[in-house]
């Protein structure tokens, strides 16, 4: 018999409902920091993968809809990418985009550049983005940040989206950085 | 005499740790303690495979052993 689910069951609805309002308003997409600060928080306090294994929406949505809905060849992942060469690769790469968009939206916050108001899928294709922007009360940095964390979180979902129709639904899980990241946190902790 | 039955047995070295498998399993035989990788109850296991098929990384097989 199936367990009665629980609250943490529906977290799918936020992860959408984040994925959507960055198309209303960019600033939502400041949100998202927590996706980053709950996993490493947990981990680094706890010393598990809580977040992965019950809390993550992004999971949860995959597994929605690729295993509910259907739309994956659930296939194999090829040996590569589930090796430790490619998480720990993937996620040192996924770092150092990370930080260029820091410097990027450092530049802003200095005036040494101008806000770009666009969104970046899959660090190349730079999409105008401004029907979502409004204006900010502060720094138009404050906005670069929101379009840069923005592009991150829909170049995952879109790689994440594209692996799951390739193979299993929740193939984002092997390579997710904060997946890498968390377990290399528990790792050095035990 | 020795019964046979299928148990699902988990690649630690490769397990990436998401819980997959814990979601699936009718049984609560898996857990991740700490966070490294999954770990299966034999005790619990009734070889059913859902966490085989569910498993991303791929790193879950049914063998059997011998009880």
């Amino acid at each position: 018999m199936k367990a009665k689910k629980k609250w943490h069951d529906y977290l799918w609805i936020l992860s959408l409902t984040y994925l959507v309002l960055g198309f209303f308003n960019i600033l939502f997409a400041w949100l998202g920091l927590l996706c980053f600060f709950i996993p490493l928080i947990i981990s680094a306090v706890k010393g598990n993968k809580a977040y992965c294994n019950k809390y993550c929406g992004r999971g949860q949505l995959f597994s929605l809809i690729g295993g509910r809905f259907g739309l994956s060849r659930r296939k194999d992942i090829p040996a590569w990418m589930r090796s430790k060469y490619f998480r720990y690769g993937f996620l040192a790469f996924f770092l150092a985009m990370f930080l260029v968009m820091l410097w990027n939206t450092y530049l802003v916050f200095s005036g040494a550049s101008g806000l770009k108001q666009v969104v970046t899928l899959l660090w190349t294709f730079r999409l105008p983005w401004n029907w979502a922007y409004y204006g900010s009360l502060f720094s138009p940095g404050v906005a670069q940040f929101a379009f840069g964390f923005y592009s991150v979180m829909l170049t995952s979902t879109v790689l994440g989206l594209v692996t799951m129709a390739l193979f299993k639904p929740r193939s984002w899980c092997v390579y997710c950085p904060m997946g890498t990241m968390t377990q290399l946190i528990c790792k050095t902790k035990s | 005499m020795l019964k046979q039955q299928r148990k699902a047995k988990i690649n630690t070295e490769q397990c990436v740790a998401c819980g997959s498998c814990i979601r699936v399993c009718p049984r609560n035989a898996v857990a991740i303690p700490r966070g490294i990788f999954a770990l299966v109850d034999e005790k619990l296991c009734v070889g059913c495979g859902k966490c085989v098929k569910e498993c991303p990384a791929s790193v879950i097989r049914l063998e059997v052993v011998s009880i």
